[in-house]
């Protein structure tokens, strides 16, 4: 099932004109700052199929900057998102890519600061609803909508099955997870979608985990 | 769990239940929230459908000039009292252009599903509201009932006009207000369901071609066509006319549509009356606007 809420149906309630190329814009920006935890300095923004012919009508530019300057749907500041991201100093660039992308509705984000560096590629399925679907490189399927770990580690036998036990104890149910990797034995990626948020000590554990490079926490 | 009109309606008929109260038993049992929750937020979501509504016959305008003041008119011819039809259609008419050109001004609307059919759904129910005299209350619990159309429909074909034309927006948006108003007026889980299937079908195959990629042209009037649209289909199904073409495969066939609508005429602005020579001068003139205000 795609849409899970009936609020998914009724709902959001945000800023005009288009569920799925202002709202689930912001939400995929949105989204990209949480994973990225900070203020990005530089934005780099690829649209791709729909999006990148009509954003502009859509105001799926100002959406996407509004998601990463942390605005809701329904901020009235969303229109006005790049004059307050570039008075903030945040260099912003727009591509209107032309290659063929498998959901109309995409978006390739590369947030960087002076240290890090992130690629991210966001779809907006319809009604506001969204999904991401790679990061630096990894495939993979999160709509934010449920609490959520990004665990990037070393692709080893035994990191699964360690975070894992380290939910049991804190008798936190995981709804969804996937595992994708970059090469045999190189980095690797745990998505794992939570029914209950976990708390900072269980996040603590899975950071001193062996082989745990990076926990990222999404909440609600 | 239902997963289809089909297993919703049989559930609402084996419990003796509306439609709206297996929607919120069964967000009550995925979201693990409490039911006056659920009720507090869809409250939220009516008073900001309401407040678009309400704010767009005063008379709003896109920030591209395309359009705009419409639901003005329509309220004063409403006021006048000259009309053809009766209040309660004029008033849906008038809501659902207000409603979305509220949207197109960058103002705050309810996604029902989507924000280019955010028109429909409010304006057929505050028009039965008033028609029937109903409180704010009886309309938040059918908003469930129109979110479980759209729940069905969203997950087996499609609600966005990228994926599926518009038939995917406004159809749906008409199926779920065809429903609700069903149930709302006193109708059964039954008659709602061919409601919704009436409303869908006379829709089919309707495009997405937006002028100059905005959602204007023809977005703001097809919503006023939705809501005329679900009234249409809710009449008849209160009468006890009745779909031929069983529930869900009516939702197939959109689905099918919706594949083989050629990708100009989904939401990308090259086809249809995006490419007409009016909606080209249009594209033309507002590029060299947004150029300039770049520059």
């Amino acid at each position: 099932m795609k849409y899970k809420s009936v609020f998914d149906i009724i709902g959001p309630v945000m800023v005009g004109p288009s569920s799925s190329h202002t709202a689930g814009a912001i939400r995929i920006g949105q989204i990209a700052r949480k994973i990225f935890g900070k203020e990005p300095e530089e934005i780099e923004v690829h649209f791709y199929g729909s999006f990148a012919e009509t954003y502009k009508g859509h105001a799926t530019d100002v959406a996407v900057i509004a998601g990463l300057m942390g605005f809701a749907t329904d901020d009235i500041r969303v229109g006005s998102s790049i004059e307050i991201a570039e008075e903030k100093g945040i260099r912003i660039h727009f591509y209107k890519e032309q290659a063929h992308t498998e959901h109309p509705n995409t978006v390739g984000l590369t947030l960087k600061s002076a240290q890090d560096r992130m690629e991210i590629v966001g779809i907006s399925v319809g009604g506001g609803a969204v999904q991401i679907t790679e990061l630096d490189g990894f495939p993979l399927k999160l709509s934010g909508e449920n609490p959520a770990m990004v665990i990037l580690h070393k692709d080893t036998y035994g990191v699964v099955a360690s975070v894992a036990a380290v939910l049991m104890r804190h008798k936190i149910n995981i709804s969804h997870m996937e595992v994708s990797r970059a090469d045999k034995g190189s980095d690797a990626l745990m998505v794992i979608e939570t029914d209950q948020i976990v708390s900072q000590e269980g996040i603590d554990e899975i950071t001193g985990e062996d082989h745990v490079k990076r926990v990222i926490i999404l909440d609600e | 769990m239902f997963k289809n009109i089909a297993e919703l309606v049989s559930q609402a008929e084996t419990s003796g239940k509306k439609i709206y109260e297996i929607m919120i038993e069964q967000e009550m049992e995925v979201t693990g929230r409490k039911k006056e929750e659920l009720l507090y937020t869809m409250g939220n979501n009516y008073k900001a459908m309401k407040n678009a509504a309400y704010r767009g016959i005063q008379g709003v305008h896109s920030t591209s000039g395309l359009t705009g003041g419409d639901g003005k008119k329509l309220q004063d011819y409403l006021e006048k009292g000259t009309f053809l039809t009766d209040t309660t259609f004029l008033k849906a008419l008038t809501f659902a252009v207000a409603t979305n050109e509220v949207n197109a001004s960058m103002g705050v609307i309810c996604a029902t599903p989507t924000a280019g059919s955010c028109g429909v759904l409010p304006a057929v129910l505050l028009a039965v509201q008033e028609k029937l005299g109903l409180p704010d209350e009886t309309v938040i619990y059918h908003l469930f009932t129109a979110g479980a159309i759209g729940y069905v429909v969203a997950n087996n074909a499609c609600i966005s006009g990228a994926a599926g034309g518009c038939q995917a927006e406004v159809g749906t948006a008409s199926a779920m207000a065809a429903a609700a108003v069903t149930e709302m007026a006193g109708g059964t889980p039954d008659q709602a369901a061919h409601a919704m299937a009436i409303a869908l079908k006379n829709m089919l195959g309707l495009t997405c071609d937006p002028v100059a990629g905005l959602v204007e042209v023809p977005c703001i009037k097809r919503n006023a066509a939705g809501a005329s649209n679900a009234l249409t289909a809710a009449e008849m199904a209160l009468a006890g006319v009745k779909s031929r073409i069983p529930w869900d495969e009516v939702i197939g066939a959109m689905y099918q549509i919706g594949q083989v609508i050629p990708v100009s005429l989904k939401e990308t602005a090259l086809g249809g009356l995006a490419a007409t020579p009016e909606g080209l001068k249009w594209k033309k003139t507002l590029g060299q606007i947004k150029q300039q205000n770049s520059t």
